[in-house]
């Protein structure tokens, strides 16, 4: 697909040449992660976070699966199926935590593969298509963690979905009834519980349909990397096997790791402990926080106090919705020719304040709203549409970059240009012989 | 190190085994060891839970059944056939030549001592799992005068052992004991 030095699969067996001739899914995956990938050579482990989401998805599809068979999507009984599903169902625990603990696993994974993909410039031509596609999933998994984080209709869940329904309901004239009509009642209820089951089910497998068209959009023009400089030649790639499978594996287990530690011994350290009440629609919790991943768009969400114009509270949903939905437009608001932003001294200033300041809008997020807080979240969230509108333009066409290397290799061999070529790849310089040779 | 020779694997390996061939078994396996032990939790699942598990015993109450009667009670959501016999249903079954019974058992096997006018077994046809008639008042029950399944035609004699049609074993006996002389716990 890529480039021309991509090794195409030559079926070896009468088998597999048979199944290639029929249908050729071998082909496709060899030509996906096999050796007629070719990926540049300088990846770093950013790069490993893409497979890692992937492995996410596939763990919250496996294990949804799984406790929807023990689920009762039932407004009397959710709470306690879900007891049961801890107490009763064999080994039920473990997979409810770690479908629980699954998610945000899921969006950590994501948050570090949007960072790349913003630090390199990964929404750059030639690869907008692959960025838009991954805001679209990004979307859709913001979605699906708010209905599946109903269902086990605690207070927290519970009142969680009044308040994010409740954001249709600020839209002017038909906000209300149109809330009634999605929730199918005047307060979240069975209906509501059912639709968003199902939805909760099905949303899943519609990510996973663009997690192939966003691999499919990212494999036309080949990976990026850090440095942003085009691949040039064969010298500047690795086959994706066995080079990338063993780093992404390495990379998976340590990652693995770090998931059953929070699994095992600190299940609950990312939840909220008031969902082990079951929900009450006649009481509200002191203090509604969402997961930890939505933070920051909740407190942009709470930083409008004050009508103007519009009322308060449609601003906030307005807000809300475009600090996700900029990101669809960073090809067009970064004007920079260069991707990788280490070789962007100024942008890179910006960049980490940022960082600095979605860190700030998280913990607004989730603190209780007094005063400064309030106030420290308006200007946080003020800087956030700044740097996005304002600053990125402004930076990316007045800003002077540093010098690029002139290819991929050679910002990798670091002068010295006598390195022998990787294993089972011709080599210009000469300096390596087969070993059998050697004998 | 300029001068100092390259290190190859296969150095010094007249056989061709690599370390490196080590290392991808090792890793390979124990990627295989986590899969299966990921695995596990998932199919342990499927087996019957915590509460289906507590419905495993039931006690009933067999102070109103009259020699001759039987009732039907269920335990583990399934039907268990309690049949107090008469004498001459006793006679009966003991009257077989056990020898000549596809699975041999004599009725004092399948009852407790002393209680042998008392038959429990579970009314699940042990050829494809229906419940054989008998049990019901004014119920056929076959040519032996047992338990009769009509849905493939096995017959049951009074000792509820397979006599005729396509089933290997006799009904099953559960197991149960006496917690009283008139309460019997199944399970």
């Amino acid at each position: 697909m890529s480039f021309a030095w991509a090794k195409p699969y030559e079926p070896k067996s009468p088998f597999t040449k048979w199944v290639d001739e029929r249908l050729p899914l071998p082909r496709l995956v060899y030509g996906a992660i096999g050796g007629g990938y070719p990926v540049p050579r300088n990846l770093n482990y950013f790069w490993n976070f893409g497979v890692l989401a992937g492995l996410a998805l596939v763990i919250q599809i496996i294990t949804g699966i799984v406790l929807a068979m023990h689920y009762y999507s039932y407004a009397a009984g959710a709470f306690d199926s879900v007891e049961r599903i801890m107490r009763d169902v064999n080994a039920g625990w473990v997979i409810r935590y770690v479908h629980q603990n699954g998610a945000s696993f899921f969006f950590a994974v994501i948050y570090i593969h949007i960072f790349r993909g913003l630090f390199y410039g990964s929404y750059k031509a030639p690869r907008e298509m692959v960025w838009m596609l991954g805001v679209v999933i990004y979307l859709l998994m913001m979605a699906t963690a708010f209905m599946g984080y109903v269902l086990p209709w605690g207070q927290m869940s519970y009142w969680g979905a009044q308040v994010i329904t409740g954001f249709f309901s600020a839209i002017p004239l038909i906000g209300e009834p149109l809330r009634i009509f999605l929730l199918g009642g005047y307060a979240p209820d069975q209906a509501a519980l059912t639709r968003f089951f199902s939805l909760h089910y099905l949303l899943p497998f519609v990510i996973a349909g663009v997690v192939i068209l966003h691999i499919w959009a990212l494999h036309i023009p080949g990976s990026s990397n850090p440095t942003g400089v085009d691949v040039k030649d064969e010298k500047d790639t690795l086959p994706f096997h066995p080079f990338y499978t063993a780093k992404d594996g390495f990379g998976m287990g340590v990652a693995l790791i770090i998931f059953s530690i929070f699994v095992f011994f600190l299940p609950f350290s990312l939840g909220h402990p008031d969902n082990y009440i079951e929900a009450n629609p006649l009481v509200t919790p002191a203090h509604i926080v969402p997961e930890w991943y939505f933070w920051p768009f909740y407190a942009i969400l709470r930083s409008f106090t004050v009508d103007f114009i519009l009322p308060a509270k449609l601003w906030g949903v307005l807000a809300m919705f475009s600090a996700v939905l900029l990101l669809f437009f960073l090809t067009w608001l970064d004007r920079s020719p260069i991707r990788s932003t280490s070789y962007r001294p100024v942008y890179k200033i910006f960049f980490w304040i940022l960082v600095a300041d979605v860190i700030l809008l998280g913990y607004v997020g989730q603190a209780h709203i007094t005063p400064v807080n309030v106030a420290l979240g308006q200007v946080a969230a003020a800087y956030y549409f700044l740097h996005f509108l304002v600053i990125l333009p402004l930076v990316s066409k007045f800003e002077k970059p540093l010098q690029l290397p002139n290819s991929i290799t050679e910002s990798v061999l670091h002068g010295e240009d006598k390195e022998s070529a990787p294993f089972g790849l011709a080599t210009t310089g000469g300096s390596t012989t087969a070993p059998a040779a050697a004998e | 190190m300029p001068g100092e020779p390259v290190v190859d694997a296969a150095d010094g390996h007249a056989d061709g085994v690599r370390r490196r061939d080590f290392i991808n078994i090792a890793a390979t396996s124990f990627a295989g060891v986590g899969a299966g032990v990921a695995v596990a939790p998932l199919l342990m699942q499927m087996a019957p839970s915590a509460d289906v598990q507590a419905l495993s015993t039931t006690e009933v109450d067999i102070s109103k059944i009259q020699p001759g009667q039987g009732i039907k009670a269920v335990w583990r959501k399934q039907p268990v056939f309690i049949r107090n016999l008469l004498p001459k249903e006793i006679a009966a079954a003991n009257a077989v030549d056990v020898a000549t019974l596809r699975d041999p058992q004599t009725l004092a096997e399948r009852t407790k001592p002393g209680k042998t006018n008392w038959l429990i077994t579970l009314g699940v046809c042990t050829h494809l799992g229906c419940v054989p008639l008998g049990i019901g008042e004014g119920e056929t029950r076959g040519e032996y005068g047992g338990y009769f399944c009509p849905c493939h035609g096995s017959v049951y004699d009074t000792a509820a052992r397979i006599r005729k049609g396509p089933a290997p074993k006799n009904l099953q006996v559960p197991e149960y004991k006496f917690t009283s002389a008139t309460v019997v716990q199944i399970g």
